[in-house]
């Protein structure tokens, strides 16, 4: 318990993993909680490679985390321009009325 | 090391807790500040482990920019009106027990994944990019990035290209109505279209906007 070690943070990335997965699943009031359960999911890989990285003595997955930052972001950026793009057209974000593709 | 070990618990019990009131919060302004409360406290161990130049990256790029993104966009968008309606509803719950079965199914993969790596610490041995105690952590990155993986970082650089121009031309709505300026039209004037030359009757004058 006292000795943190590798597997400390490769379990507080699978809580972490697991809450965004549980909060994709379980929203249904509007789609910005499932873009934030997506960040979070980002964030726990984050804390894998970062992890990784340091206990392994490995500059690689900091380089690689870096990466996942810009795509994050501009993920972040793109998806919240088309949530603003369809409630300017049907006026509502709520996730059980999005059913235009009937999916 | 026993600092080590009581400011990891301290953050991360920050983190998977404003991790669940992300999920679980009833308004989503405070769902945001949890998402702020989230990445400050994971920043905090990244700089605690020694990856200071991601802990940094990570407050600047996310609470800095997406987190405020994200603020702004439940502001604007009106939410909090939309939670009203959704009470008179009845809300199925059958999505519940099919999420959290896929949610415990992925876990149990992760625990045994974590496990095989406890009893097999040796698995990965070499280390392509090994660290330099002489240099700091950000001149590491530094060495790297802009010498080995070069094309991979202006390929980043693209990606925040296109995001940007690609969030743009969805946003973008032109108005019927409004009166601008348009400076192409104005350099573009000819002397043709814009002056008539008329003969005029002595006593008469001449009509304009007829």
């Amino acid at each position: 318990m006292i000795d943190i070690g590798l597997s400390h943070y490769l379990f507080l990335a699978a809580i972490i993993f697991i809450i965004g997965i549980i909060g994709i699943f379980l929203n249904r009031k509007n789609v910005i909680i499932i873009l934030m359960s997506i960040e979070l999911i980002l964030l726990a890989v984050n804390i894998n490679l970062v992890s990784f990285s340091i206990f392994t003595n490995d500059l690689t997955g900091q380089i690689f985390t870096m990466f996942i930052l810009t795509v994050a972001a501009a993920e972040a950026a793109i998806g919240l321009a088309i949530i603003v793009v369809y409630y300017r057209n049907r006026g509502t974000i709520t996730v059980d009325d999005i059913n235009s593709l009937k999916g | 090391m026993i600092a080590h070990a009581i400011f990891f618990y301290f953050f991360s019990t920050i983190a998977v807790f404003s991790a669940i009131m992300v999920v679980a919060s009833k308004n989503t302004v405070h769902s945001v500040f949890y998402l702020i409360l989230d990445f400050i406290s994971v920043s905090c161990l990244f700089i605690m482990i020694g990856a200071e130049f991601l802990g940094m990256i990570m407050l600047i790029v996310y609470v800095g920019a997406v987190a405020v993104l994200f603020l702004f966009v439940v502001m604007m968008l009106n939410v909090a009106q939309q939670q009203k309606n959704l009470f008179k509803k009845s809300i199925s719950l059958s999505h519940i027990s099919f999420g959290s079965i896929i949610s415990l199914i992925v876990f149990f993969e992760l625990i045994i994944v974590i496990g095989g790596w406890k009893y097999r610490p040796d698995v990965l041995k070499f280390s392509s990019i090994p660290f330099d105690e002489n240099f700091t952590n950000t001149q590491l990155l530094g060495n790297v990035i802009y010498t080995d993986y070069i094309h991979l970082f202006q390929i980043a650089g693209f990606i925040l290209l296109v995001s940007m121009i690609g969030a743009i031309v969805l946003t973008y709505r032109k108005r019927e109505g409004v009166k601008k300026q348009s400076y192409f039209k104005q350099i573009s004037r000819e002397r043709e279209e814009g002056v008539e030359l008329l003969e005029v009757e002595s006593n008469k004058g001449v009509k304009i906007d007829d």
